[in-house]
């Protein structure tokens, strides 16, 4: 019969040098299991005398014992490394890009126009549009601007027809307003526009938002305040604005509105063709013969409109330096304006 | 308008620099728009005299010139100019002269002769294009004098943009005019121009249109010489204007022109046939111009005509019959006043536009006629002689004088403008501008002068005021808000909501023209009348859209060959449908996709766009709607018959979608499928407020069935018929999986359905579940031949 201690001996260095828990628990079978040498000597201790039958027995058990322990042990450490293995294996590259579709944003001009929208609407305007193939009296005749009078030279109109041109500005969306609706009016009209003319600046399609505001006691110090911070949240900064009397058939007072050029800060460069300003948009205080047009009485109501060319306001806000990229659609150029 | 400084300050003293001076008529809304030097910056130039010109000893094209410059010797200059010769005078640039600023004159050595100086050409100095030889002096210029003092170089150009309102400032008068209000500096005295009548003769005229020309002046003046050319000083100040020099004749009514801002014409007197008559033309009347345009007249346009016919076209240009030439010795001058409402428009329907029809049409002071016929005849007599004759005046003085007094009232300053203006500053402004103030109570009684055209009402008066006392000096207020919230126009929120969705799956917004080419349009719809432009920018661009898909088609085009393999872009706008004499405008969304399903990249395939991908970014974007999204086949000849379809909303048709036919793809060079769709906005029912549904606590149960049915049959068929016999239990019905090929016989289909059943308080018994399965594939079977795949 072997000895209890010998056998553990061994058992604890196999268990010790055993490299996976199948071999571990082979050797648990080996020294434990129904057969085990352990167990076998338990199962031999009837044969001994009963006055060692005790601590051979106590020997047998601890032996058991010490075996037992040593095995968690070892499975613990196997287990471990097993899992320390298997995160190693599982190790990914994260630096690697997501899986992804991917997302395209909005135009520039259609992300400038929301911001213009976004800061009128602020003010209490509302939006509206009207059709793009215009007649005669909603582009010109409504708007104070007769058949031959010089000023329908001021913009160089697409013909349709004899009655009807592509609207030359949004100024018409004013007058189907005025028509449908009584002061006081606030109202935006966002949309595109046409005229006559291609060359580096202009393209003969653009965006213009105008706006209209009437009401009993609206006066020209109304317009300068709305355009004033309208330019200098929209620059994000208190820009120098100056309002230069202007022309427009459809307003009087008129006047064009400039702001200290946001490239060099008013001390004159290529942008702002070296006079320290921009012209960025055209206004004034509603003429009494366009009230006259839609009946509405010019004593008792005043009123301002006034129109900006999105682009130019997109190219600044971009600085985008050639207006024509706004058309051409190179997806170059469109993917640049994440949102 | 274009002036120079110095003739400016000739009418009105100008104590401001250039730059103030421009900053000041800016702001008062006479944009500036340019100031040029008016000759290159230049020192050391003097006027001197070419004594003598001999051949240059080692070469064939250079003189050797002895030139007196009047510093006491005469010195040596080599030129090579073709017109050099003895006796004439010319600029001389003497040695350490500057022209610019690195063209420094020094002593050099031509073909091994010294030359000690250049005689200068106009071109070399900046006073001319005409670069073909030296610039003759006049005789009297005395040699040695600097050219700059002498013709008044240190001058510039001014280039004002003025409005169509203002045609009051149209000349040098009207600026200074508008300089002195702004300056508080009246206007330098003029004399009154002279004219010695010396003979009787005068012209018969007739007016037949006193209210398109209520004042016709006319004048003989004989014994002209049209061959004179008018001296320098006047040529200059027609150079610094922009007007070239002609001869003295044209020269002197140009002069009027920018001088008085009255246009004039000269007939030559012997070329006209019996009295001149203003009339209106004959419709078909024709009349060749003095530019050699032959025009055929419409009776909408006032001529001035003798016996022959039309001579000239009223206020806009003279007639080549009867104008002045190098013989011409008598001369007939025209000083009239012609309607705006009479001339406006005319010369752009004839294709003309010149100095004379942009002043009428603006409207040119009634009253200035004879004044500019006194200018003009002293004129022309000072350079060319002549002997004048008395005046013929034809006038109607009831349609001259017509100008209104307009009522300004004090309270109405204030209300128009949110800044008050006192009496004083009120009477200061306007009459500094011209005006007759009656004070009435509570305000004035205004009668504008009548240059001004513009000013008509009230508000005319106010913003003269606020013009001149400065736009910058109104304060600024915020409106205070009244009347109530409105909501933005649906069509504006909704296309944001959907565009958004766009966007999030991928596709980048593009805008195009609204104009496209006819031959592509043409090529998407043949049956389609189209909306033309009258007068295109090209022809590419020259017909409306009656559809947004070719613009974004020519947008794939562009971006494919920019090596671009995969796109997804979509626009939003009016397409433009004419039906009979109605024109539709209607707003579309439409898109396009192309290429990989996803971008190139490690971690999935790249699988080529097919039509449920873009029918699956349909159903996405329209998820919002209650009504049922449904397919169904479509005709329309730019897409693919059997891979496109019209799209549905509870039975409404709100669009198409598909491939692009293959053919038509090909035509434009397109390699793969192009995916397309177009929304009609208007077409789109409300966005329906959710309303939330319980969520049943009892679990569903779930059964997937297969059933075997024709090719022909669509899944649309079956959804269909499960709708019609829908059991009650029955939720969600997806179709997983369609299966064709190995197993099933040819011409038939593997249809694999994913059934939900649930009650929202109880818990399903398998029996009902499967009695509920059974009704299903039975009606399948009855109505659609289905049978079950076991």
């Amino acid at each position: 019969m072997l000895d209890a201690e010998q056998i553990e001996t061994d058992a604890l260095t196999a268990v010790k040098n055993s490299n996976s828990l199948d071999e571990l628990e082979a050797l648990r079978v080996q020294y434990l299991g129904k057969k085990g040498a352990l167990t076998q000597l338990l199962k031999q201790l009837g044969q001994l005398d009963a006055d060692i039958r005790r601590s051979a027995g106590q020997k047998i058990n601890l032996a058991k014992k010490n075996v037992q322990s040593c095995i968690e042990l070892r499975r613990e450490e196997l287990q471990a490394a097993l899992l320390t293995q298997k995160l190693q294996q599982e190790k990914i590259d994260i630096t690697l890009p997501g899986r992804r579709q991917s997302r395209g944003n909005f135009h520039p001009i259609t992300q400038t126009m929301t911001v213009i929208l976004d800061l009128f609407s602020a003010m209490g305007f509302d939006v509206a549009s009207g059709p793009e193939v215009e007649d005669d009296y909603h582009n010109f005749e409504a708007l104070n601007i007769p058949k031959h009078h010089p000023a329908r030279a001021m913009q160089d109109t697409f013909y349709i027809d004899g009655g009807h041109v592509l609207r030359t500005h949004t100024s018409p969306v004013q007058i189907r307003t005025m028509e449908q609706q009584e002061p006081p009016i606030k109202v935006l009209a966002p949309g595109r526009v046409y005229r006559c003319d291609s060359d580096l600046t202009h393209t003969p399609m653009f965006h213009q938002v105008e706006g209209l505001l009437v009401d009993e006691s609206v006066t020209f110090a109304d317009l300068k305040g709305v355009i004033i911070e309208f330019l200098s949240q929209f620059f994000g900064q208190q820009l120098p604005v100056r309002f230069r009397p202007s022309y427009f058939p459809f307003t009087e007072p008129s006047a064009e509105v400039d702001i200290a050029c946001v490239k060099c800060h008013g001390e004159g460069c290529r942008i702002c063709s070296k006079t320290g300003w921009l012209e960025v948009l055209g206004c004034g205080m509603v003429h009494p013969n366009v009230f006259r047009h839609v009946n509405i009485d010019a004593e008792k109501y005043t009123g301002f409109a006034f129109g900006l060319g999105v682009e130019r306001l997109a190219m600044l806000r971009y600085e985008v330096p050639d207006l024509r990229l706004f058309f051409e659609n190179d997806i170059r150029f469109l993917s640049q304006f994440k949102q | 308008m274009r002036l120079s400084e110095a003739w400016l300050k000739s009418w009105v003293d100008i104590d401001l620099t250039t730059d103030e001076l421009v900053q000041r008529l800016t702001m008062a809304g006479l944009e500036v728009d340019e100031v040029s030097p008016v000759a290159h910056d230049f020192d050391g130039i003097v006027v001197a005299e070419v004594i003598s010109v001999q051949p240059h000893p080692n070469a064939d094209k250079l003189r050797l010139c002895e030139v007196n410059d009047g510093s006491g010797d005469t010195v040596q200059v080599v030129c090579g100019a073709a017109n050099v010769g003895a006796g004439i005078k010319v600029p001389f640039a003497r040695l350490g002269a500057c022209i610019g600023e690195d063209f420094k004159i020094k002593k050099t050595k031509l073909r091994g002769v010294e030359s000690h100086g250049m005689l200068c050409s106009a071109h070399e100095l900046g006073l001319s294009e005409d670069n073909s030889g030296l610039m003759l002096l006049p005789q009297e210029y005395e040699v040695g004098l600097s050219l700059r003092d002498l013709l008044q170089l240190n001058d510039c150009s001014i280039e004002i943009d003025l409005t169509p309102n203002r045609g009051d400032c149209l000349s040098v008068a009207g600026i200074a005019r508008e300089v002195g209000v702004l300056t508080g500096k009246a206007l330098k005295a003029h004399p009154q121009p002279k004219v010695q009548q010396t003979h009787q003769q005068v012209y018969d005229i007739l007016v037949h249109n006193a209210a398109a020309c209520p004042v016709y002046l006319g004048r003989v003046l004989k014994g002209v010489n049209a061959r004179a050319q008018s001296p320098l000083w006047l040529q200059e100040r027609l150079r610094r204007s922009g007007l070239r020099s002609v001869s003295a004749v044209v020269d002197a009514t140009n002069y009027v022109l920018l001088e008085l801002g009255q246009p004039t014409h000269a007939f030559d007197l012997n070329k006209l046939q019996g009295a001149i008559c203003v009339r209106q033309a004959n419709a078909g009347e024709q009349i060749e111009l003095l530019n050699g345009d032959e025009v055929t007249l419409d009776d909408d346009s006032l001529v001035i005509a003798d016996e022959s016919g039309p001579v000239a076209l009223a206020g806009i240009m003279g007639g080549l019959a009867t104008a002045v030439d190098d013989d011409t010795t008598d001369l007939f001058l025209e000083s009239a006043h012609f309607d705006p409402v009479a001339i406006a428009g005319r010369a752009r329907r004839y294709g003309l536009h010149t100095d004379s029809s942009h002043r009428f049409e603006r409207g040119v002071d009634p009253n200035l006629p004879q004044l500019a016929l006194d200018r003009l005849t002293e004129l022309i007599i000072d350079m060319a002689g002549g002997e004048p004759g008395p005046v013929s005046v034809m006038e109607d003085p009831q349609l001259v004088n017509q100008k209104k007094s307009i009522q300004l009232r004090q309270g109405r300053i204030a209300r128009v403008l949110g800044m008050g203006l006192s009496d004083k500053e009120v009477v200061e402004i306007l009459s500094g501008l011209g005006m007759v103030l009656e004070a009435l109570d509570g305000g004035w009684k205004v009668t504008p002068p009548s240059a001004r055209f513009d000013i008509n009402l009230e508000e005319d008066l106010i913003e003269e005021l606020a013009r001149i006392k400065g736009y910058d000096l109104v304060p600024t207020r915020m409106p205070l808000l009244t009347g109530q919230i409105k909501p933005h126009a649906l069509v504006q929120d909704e296309l944001t909501q959907l565009k958004t969705k766009l966007i999030q799956n991928g596709y980048f917004e593009a805008i195009t023209y609204s104009f496209i080419s006819p031959s592509l349009a043409e090529k998407f719809f043949p049956e389609l009348a189209l909306l033309a432009v009258e007068n295109p920018i090209s022809l590419d661009m020259s017909v409306m859209r009656p559809s947004l898909l070719p613009g974004l088609v020519s947008t794939l085009t562009y971006n494919l060959a920019r090596q671009v393999n995969r796109l997804k872009v979509f626009e939003s706008g009016l397409k433009f449908l004419p039906q009979g004499s109605e024109l539709q405008q209607r707003h579309c969304l439409a898109g396009l996709l192309y290429g990989s399903v996803v971008p190139e990249q490690w971690g999935q395939e790249a699988r080529v766009t097919d039509f449920f991908d873009l029918k699956g970014d349909l159903e996405l974007l329209l998820s919002g709607y209650e009504q049922p999204l449904t397919c169904s086949p479509v005709e329309a000849s730019y897409l693919h018959p059997g891979q496109s379809g019209q799209l549905k909303l509870g039975g409404e048709q709100v669009g198409v979608l598909g491939a692009l036919h293959p053919e038509l793809a090909e035509q434009l060079g397109i390699p793969q499928p192009v995916w397309l769709f177009e929304l009609e906005l208007d077409a789109l029912p409300e966005l329906p407020v959710v309303r939330f549904e319980t969520i049943s606590k009892f679990p569903e149960i779930r059964r997937d069935i297969a059933v075997i049915v024709a090719d022909a049959v669509s899944s649309f068929d079956i959804l269909q018929t499960i709708d019609a016999q829908r059991p009650e239990l029955l939720g969600e019905v997806r179709i997983f999986d369609v299966y064709r090929g190995k197993g099933i016989d040819f011409g038939k289909k593997s249809v694999a359905l994913g059934l939900t059943f649930r009650a929202t308080s109880r818990t399903l018994t398998d029996e009902e579940v499967e009695q509920a399965v059974n009704q299903i594939t039975t009606q399948l079977n009855r109505h659609l031949g289905a049978i079950l795949r076991e």
